[in-house]
């Protein structure tokens, strides 16, 4: 019976296959990986950063590493890590999607004074991009609301570099009107006004920008700015420094339930310091990040405009507290977006 | 032709510019919503030459999720194929309560979004799901990794053997089988020599089906991969990855391969269909 023999050869097949994927899954799980869970924009400088980090780890006899790689909006990924994606390290966009993980208590709540500058080891700003030419005369915050001009951000509910894009916006605003809150929520209301469509990401938003020729200034990560530069080239694109912007800091922690289980604290904890080490910051600088290091700051300082920079603490009382008025269901955020709607 | 002589326009017989003008339209249409396209992927998938392409296919991050896909299909298409039987089987030839519930049940995955689809596997296996903290004490893996993918595979292909196998059993009807058992047969035997041979091209047909949405599923993969490169990405979330920096070249190489695998399943349905016509016809309406 011959059809009835390829059925058990076809079963035994599947079996093997099953049994192949498990067993390369236990194998996955040794102490040599160390899963990084980050956001978007960070693609390119975390494939220079783990290529840097193995071969010093190798050198200094840790062995061989294998570092993977998740990329999504910030808010996305740390909620993938709170159902369980078994992320050793987060580098995510803003405190706030590592205090929600350290809210499902996968690490201490205290994590943000572990390691030097607020646990983040490089900032950067948001920047406007225009195509070039720059035809409807986008300078600075307040050409954003007028009518005509479209505007892409992401969704700040899901992206964390949307969430700076938008208290950037406030806190020009607030400067604007002696700090006047209501007038600053009318002000990001005419914003998101002008916003055609949300993406999930900061690198779909650009994408959407770039690739799909959609608005006429896309609000955007230093980095990811000048990335865009290079990719599209300079003959299209053109980026405008705002007068005043807000200094981003993108946060990385262990994750101590994580690391405990797999054994790789050790490992983890160097590759975070490895961020701050000057070979670090030097590949962060490289890749349009702004170095926390002195003397990287010094060399590389052509590269960053020097913008009036306000902080999240000081305008806003720290991200719990942002992240509390604006971005909850049913705060600030929501409240302007139906109402824009 | 007799009735043309009759000067009479005939029933079936239209007028040759409508015969033209539909005959064009449609063949205008598959050429923009089909041919276009396809083609399209290929150009921009070769059009920094032939070395580029290949280079975009070997790099570690595509054969993994080449591999991946592969696997998942591999895993996913036999369960459903056995299911989809046993299913169509009990539906079409046994009477019992509650079988428009099974139907429905069966039919679900085809109505639900994709995305819904991964979200409950992400509230059953997640972290804080109902049955991920006791998994992940007992140190499974199930979103994140590749049972998930598994899953949620084996989820939005559920229907198609099935689908494909009801009627057609249903129109076969229970004759043949009740001989068979009247004469002595086992109800293994009778599956064997007279379910099975009466069926196999219509499971065929849903199986290559199967098998094509096994590969190209994208939504509901997406939500439990958790996208991580080189371990739990499947090709179409690789597309969207290398698309999303900038690397168009390598994402329309891996989409091609992808689309090729598309054209083998159809070819394989097409040289079926030509080769066993007369046998397909007469089980297959």
């Amino acid at each position: 019976m011959p059809f009835r023999h390829r059925l058990s050869v076809l079963a035994a097949g599947v079996l093997f296959a099953v049994l192949g994927t498990t067993l390369g899954a236990t194998a996955a799980k040794a102490q040599n990986t160390l899963l990084n869970v980050s956001y978007d924009p960070t693609r390119e400088f975390y494939v220079e950063i783990n290529k840097a980090f193995a071969q010093k780890w190798q050198k200094d006899g840790g062995g061989k590493v294998a570092i993977k790689q998740s990329h999504g909006g910030s808010g996305k990924q740390a909620r993938s890590v709170i159902d369980g994606l078994d992320a050793d390290v987060v580098t995510l966009a803003l405190a706030y999607d590592i205090d929600a993980i350290a809210d499902a208590g996968l690490l201490p709540k205290d994590w943000m004074k572990r390691l030097p500058d607020n646990s983040a080891p490089y900032t950067s700003t948001i920047v406007f991009l225009v195509r070039k030419g720059n035809p409807k005369q986008i300078k600075d915050w307040n050409d954003l609301v007028k009518p005509g001009v479209a505007v892409v951000t992401p969704n700040p509910k899901t992206s964390g570099g949307a969430r700076w894009n938008y208290l950037g916006a406030w806190a020009y605003a607030l400067a604007q009107n002696n700090n006047d809150e209501g007038k600053a929520k009318a002000f990001v209301a005419d914003l998101f006004k002008n916003v055609p469509v949300l993406d999930s990401g900061a690198r779909g938003a650009t994408v959407t920008f770039t690739q799909r020729a959609i608005g006429d200034v896309l609000l955007a990560w230093e980095n990811e700015a000048y990335l865009s530069l290079q990719e599209f080239g300079a003959d299209k694109l053109e980026i405008v420094v705002p007068s005043l912007s807000i200094l981003a800091e993108p946060s990385v922690a262990v994750v101590d339930s994580v690391v405990d289980r797999k054994g790789t604290r050790k490992l983890a904890e160097a590759y975070l310091q490895f961020l701050y080490s000057p070979e670090g910051q030097e590949i962060a600088a490289k890749n349009f990040y702004r170095p926390r290091l002195k003397e990287l700051a010094t060399r590389y300082a052509d590269r960053f405009a020097n913008v009036n920079l306000v902080t999240i603490d000081q305008t806003f009382g720290g991200w719990r507290k942002a992240q509390e008025t604006h971005f909850a269901d049913g705060g600030v955020f929501d409240q302007i977006y139906q109402k824009g709607r | 032709m007799l009735a043309k002589t009759s000067g009479q326009r005939p029933a079936l017989d239209d007028r040759s510019w409508v015969r033209g003008f539909l005959i064009l339209s449609a063949l205008g249409f598959l050429l923009l919503f089909l041919v276009l396209p396809l083609v399209a992927v290929f150009v921009e998938a070769l059009h920094r030459g032939v070395d580029a392409y290949w280079d975009a296919l070997v790099e570690p991050d595509a054969l993994s999720a080449i591999q991946l896909t592969l696997i998942v299909a591999a895993i996913a298409v036999p369960l459903n194929l056995v299911f989809g039987v046993a299913a169509s089987w009990c539906i079409s030839k046994f009477d019992f309560r509650g079988k428009g519930l099974l139907i429905t049940l069966i039919d679900l995955p085809f109505s639900v979004s994709p995305v819904i689809s991964g979200i409950i596997y992400v509230l059953l296996f997640g972290l804080h799901g109902v049955l991920g903290p006791f998994l992940k004490s007992q140190g499974v893996q199930i979103i994140f990794a590749v049972p998930g993918l598994v899953l949620a595979t084996i989820f939005v292909t559920f229907p198609f053997v099935a689908r494909e196998l009801i009627p057609l059993m249903q129109e076969q009807g229970t004759e043949e089988e009740e001989a068979a058992l009247v004469l002595g047969a086992s109800g293994w035997q009778t599956f064997w020599r007279v379910t099975l041979p009466n069926i196999k091209w219509g499971l065929l047909y849903g199986v290559l089906l199967c098998n094509a949405r096994a590969m190209g599923e994208f939504g509901a993969v997406s939500v439990v991969s958790g996208h991580i490169r080189g371990e739990t990405n499947t090709m179409p979330l690789h597309v969207e990855i290398l698309y999303n920096e900038y690397n168009f070249v390598a994402a329309f190489s891996v989409a091609s391969v992808l689309a090729m695998l598309a054209l083998v399943t159809l070819v394989a349905k097409t040289v079926l269909e030509w080769r066993f016509g007369a046998e397909l016809a007469a089980t297959r309406h």
